[in-house]
């Protein structure tokens, strides 16, 4: 990104700029060349099937993989290439995949270990507090080890665990994965709650639908690149979103270049498209 | 059996699996944070062994200092090698680190070798090391039953930095899964030198009782040590701290009674019933006692 990009991101109030970002796994290239942008107090989501590389753009961003390309700014400093506690400790967390709680520590332990940068004593039992009124369920299971918690209570520490450094960018992956109904719409409330609050989310979903009705802004991935930006209602009338996650060619109509090969992401991922276009549906 | 010999069964089996634990904690301390298998260990018992010797012939130090400096050393050994040697290998295969770790073992024994002797050196020691008390009827090593003591001070000692420090809840994040723990901000670098340092004290007090059985420090001295809390780790499980410490009672314990049970004639053949025996565990219980129960499913 040029300085004066810079300065224009900053001055659009943006948190995150993310240009031209490549990563690879290997010789596999897992992005390319993918933009994306989230301003202060945002929701923007991030959708597409599996493999679209929408956990891979949260990676990058966090530090956990190293852009091979591209350029990712967060409040006007460019993070790409740093190390993930370096990147957590001006403000990101990410609430990973699969929710990655230690199953051995206790859930007072994680989220000590998600205050683990930014601990204040006064700040650090006003903030567990404030938990424990999100999670009620995390003050009852206080003491007891976090792999002993069900999957939806993990998750809730998941995100109290990240929560608990205070971040100026919240990033989940697939909150919902894995969870009954009645727990995914208690996470959604939840990430709306969060939104009201003020939290900035970059939210990756496979739940299209329920993504869309929250975000401010989305973006459709497929096969590392972004097919589709805008604000969901755009995103209803101009993408035939089950048949994206179908991998149908031309779903996108013109955001989709000419020979683009979003088959073979379904291909890369047989059985899951019908999954997730059950629950884009 | 009678009272005496029951007693003296207990006191050996207690010091001497005290020394395993010690001994297998340091090693599957670092396994667990790094998930590699530190060949260099036992020279890090080696070093501290040699700092005891250098300063107890060439100093009037007084023994406590000269403990203290030597367990200092083994600390310090076992972070330099890691900042030197394991760091630019960091996050390559589990074998570039394991080989290079060799590596460091073998130039640690060579420049023992080199720049003292090839020969064994006797090690000054307190002269308590070896005196013995009466327990009981017993003659008992007041060494023993000084390792016994320590070993109780330094497991609870290590046990409370594990539970109740930051550093210590960090060290059990990173050993579950150290990249989300650096998602939260806890720094790589700090974890693993802690790892490597803590490794480190407990090589030099291994030494410090090690030298204190032998009486002397030779460049090779490491290997046996090496192997013995190779195979406690095995058998008490390489993911588990506790079973690491429980293994070394073990190995202790199995030791002991062989020597007691087994016939003179066959006692020469003690180490491979033993490793008959850790086989036969083995196959029965492969993963070790204590399995670090989410281990496997630990992803990436």
């Amino acid at each position: 990104m040029t300085p004066q990009a810079s300065q224009a991101s900053a001055a659009a109030g943006l948190v995150l700029s993310v240009k031209d970002l490549s990563v690879s796994y290997g010789a596999v290239a897992a992005l390319q060349d993918l933009s994306l942008e989230v301003a202060q107090g945002e929701l923007v989501s991030l959708l597409g099937v599996n493999g679209a590389g929408k956990s891979t753009t949260l990676k990058a961003i966090a530090g956990v993989l190293k852009p091979t390309h591209g350029a990712i700014t967060f409040q006007g400093q460019p993070i790409g290439g740093k190390t993930a506690e370096a990147v957590h400790k001006l403000g990101i967390s990410l609430v990973p995949e699969g929710r990655q709680i230690f199953p051995m520590l206790t859930v007072a332990e994680n989220l000590r270990i998600g205050a683990f940068g930014s601990y204040k004593a006064g700040s650090f039992a006003e903030d567990l507090e404030d938990m424990f009124q999100l999670f009620p369920i995390l003050k009852q299971r206080y003491r007891q080890a976090g792999g002993l918690l069900s999957g939806g209570e993990q998750q809730m520490l998941a995100i109290a665990r990240g929560l608990m450094a205070r971040p100026k960018l919240l990033m989940l992956d697939e909150p919902s994965l894995g969870l009954s109904p009645t727990l995914v719409d208690q996470i959604f409330d939840l990430i709306l709650s969060l939104k009201q609050r003020g939290i900035t989310i970059l939210l990756v979903e496979q739940n299209a639908e329920r993504a869309l009705q929250l975000a401010d802004r989305a973006y459709l991935l497929s096969t590392g690149r972004v097919r589709f930006a805008g604000r969901p209602a755009e995103m209803s009338t101009q993408v035939d979103i089950a048949a994206v996650y179908l991998g149908e060619h031309g779903a996108v109509g013109a955001a989709v270049p000419d020979g683009a090969p979003a088959a073979s992401a379904s291909s890369a991922t047989p059985g899951n498209p019908a999954a997730s276009a059950g629950g884009a549906a | 059996m009678s009272l005496a010999t029951f007693i003296e069964f207990v006191v050996n089996t207690l010091s001497l699996g005290s020394l395993y634990a010690l001994l297998s904690l340091g090693l599957v301390f670092v396994f667990g944070i790094m998930e590699m298998v530190n060949f260099a260990y036992g020279e890090y018992i080696t070093v501290s062994a040699y700092i005891l010797y250098l300063l107890g012939i060439n100093t009037s130090l007084p023994w406590p200092l000269v403990f203290l400096l030597g367990i200092l050393g083994g600390a310090a050994i076992s972070v330099i090698s890691e900042i030197v040697a394991f760091r630019p290998f960091r996050g390559r295969s589990v074998e570039a680190l394991l080989v290079t770790s060799f590596a460091v073992s073998l130039i640690l024994q060579y420049t023992a070798q080199i720049t003292i002797s090839p020969r064994s050196k006797p090690v000054p020691l307190p002269g308590f090391f070896n005196q013995s008390v009466n327990v009981a009827g017993v003659v008992t090593p007041i060494r023993s039953l000084l390792l016994i003591a320590v070993t109780v001070l330094l497991l609870a000692g290590f046990s409370l930095l594990m539970k109740k420090t930051v550093l210590g809840i960090a060290m059990r994040a990173a050993a579950e899964d150290f990249t989300t723990a650096r998602l939260m901000g806890v720094p790589a670098n700090l974890i693993i030198s802690c790892a490597f340092a803590i490794s480190g004290v407990l090589a030099g007090v291994v030494a410090i009782f090690w030298v204190g059985r032998s009486g002397s420090a030779e460049p090779l001295m490491g290997q046996a040590p090496l192997l013995i809390s190779f195979i406690v780790v095995v058998i008490g499980g390489m993911h588990s701290l506790v079973g690491s410490v429980v293994g070394g009672f073990i190995y202790a314990a199995i030791a002991n009674v062989l020597t007691l049970v087994l016939p003179t004639s066959l006692l020469s053949f003690r180490e491979a019933i033993m490793f008959a025996i850790v086989i036969i565990f083995l196959v029965l219980k492969p993963a070790g006692l204590f399995r670090g129960s989410y281990v496997e499913e630990r992803v990436g």
